[in-house]
């Protein structure tokens, strides 16, 4: 199953149409929507406007294959359970978003090798015409790491402004 | 009054916001931890710690932004915690500022998706974080805030 995703905050109607139109004209009945709340519907995949949490990790869990916008939320979860994915930038001049910064997270997520990343619509057709062949990165652990975990512990029992005990 | 454990309210608007927040969850070992966000479905994510629920509101919307501002303050006047942290958005600028006015230690970790710039209440919270974090070595920069490395 292809878990397409749009995040909680704007609609993405332009992915969505573009990834309609694919399932549409090649036969996929294996994709499922999440499409937040545009007025646009797919004719082509089943969708619903939002999940609860729970819902959603599970999506997320049973999954083969994410397509989804470039937030950070997608993004993690698509590393924590080891599934290939492929982002979209959502563009505040489009009115998609309230800044442009997906378009930078897409890109520093793509150089650390951890996203696929279409930046328009015709790119995303040339990928989800190859998407199966979209291969997982190894999952990240479930927490944080090292130095900034580290870092935040020392503040807190140590840092500036500690009581003496 | 010192306690034996500090007690920390971890705080976060919904979606990357909150998985990052939960992300740090090893760096709370040992402290008393209040974590609060947006909607009360996040609470199945944080087995048996302590949850609340706060209004969310980004800043198109003003009237929203009070409502947030006001439960961030009930909540912190209620649960007095030692130390503050947030990893976005407006609540958690919100919990940083009031905490601080209230003599909070307060922690801002700037969300791993402003890879260009600092997101503007990153930006904000540099006013009124002890610690001001980004998580992109190239936006560290003296006086700005500083770079410990990254959530993944």
């Amino acid at each position: 199953m292809i878990f397409v995703t749009v995040g909680t905050d704007q609609p993405f109607d332009r992915m969505l149409k573009v990834i309609d139109r694919w399932a549409g004209e090649s036969g996929r009945k294996d994709v499922f929507a999440q499409i937040g709340d545009g007025g646009w519907e797919p004719e082509h995949i089943p969708f619903v406007h939002f999940l609860e949490p729970v819902e959603f990790k599970q999506r997320f869990a049973e999954a083969s294959l994410i397509i989804g916008h470039a937030g950070m939320g997608t993004i993690l979860s698509a590393l924590l359970h080891g599934k290939p994915i492929l982002v979209v930038p959502k563009k505040a001049s489009l009115g998609e978003h309230r800044n442009e910064h997906q378009t930078a997270t897409a890109k520093r997520m793509m150089e650390l090798g951890n996203v696929n990343v279409a930046f328009d619509e015709v790119e995303l057709r040339q990928k989800l015409d190859h998407v199966d062949e979209l291969q997982p990165r190894s999952p990240i652990g479930a927490h944080a790491s090292g130095t900034l975990v580290e870092g935040i512990r020392d503040f807190i029992f140590q840092g500036k402004g500690t009581p003496p005990s | 009054m010192s306690r034996s454990k500090p007690k920390v309210l971890a705080i976060a608007s919904g979606g990357g916001h909150w998985v990052q927040l939960l992300r740090l969850r090893p760096a709370f070992e040992g402290c008393d931890v209040v974590f609060a966000t947006a909607k009360e479905g996040y609470r199945s994510d944080i087995g048996s710690s302590e949850f609340r629920v706060i209004v969310d509101a980004n800043r198109s919307n003003k009237i929203g932004l009070l409502k947030s501002a006001w439960s961030i303050f009930s909540l912190l006047r209620r649960e007095r915690p030692d130390v503050v942290i947030s990893t976005g958005a407006a609540p958690g600028f919100f919990a940083l500022k009031l905490g601080r006015m209230m003599g909070i230690r307060t922690i801002w970790v700037d969300s791993i998706a402003n890879a260009e710039e600092l997101s503007m209440s990153g930006d904000k919270a540099g006013g009124c974080a002890d610690l001001w974090l980004t998580q992109w070595p190239h936006l560290a920069r003296e006086n700005g805030p500083a770079c410990m490395g990254n959530v993944l």
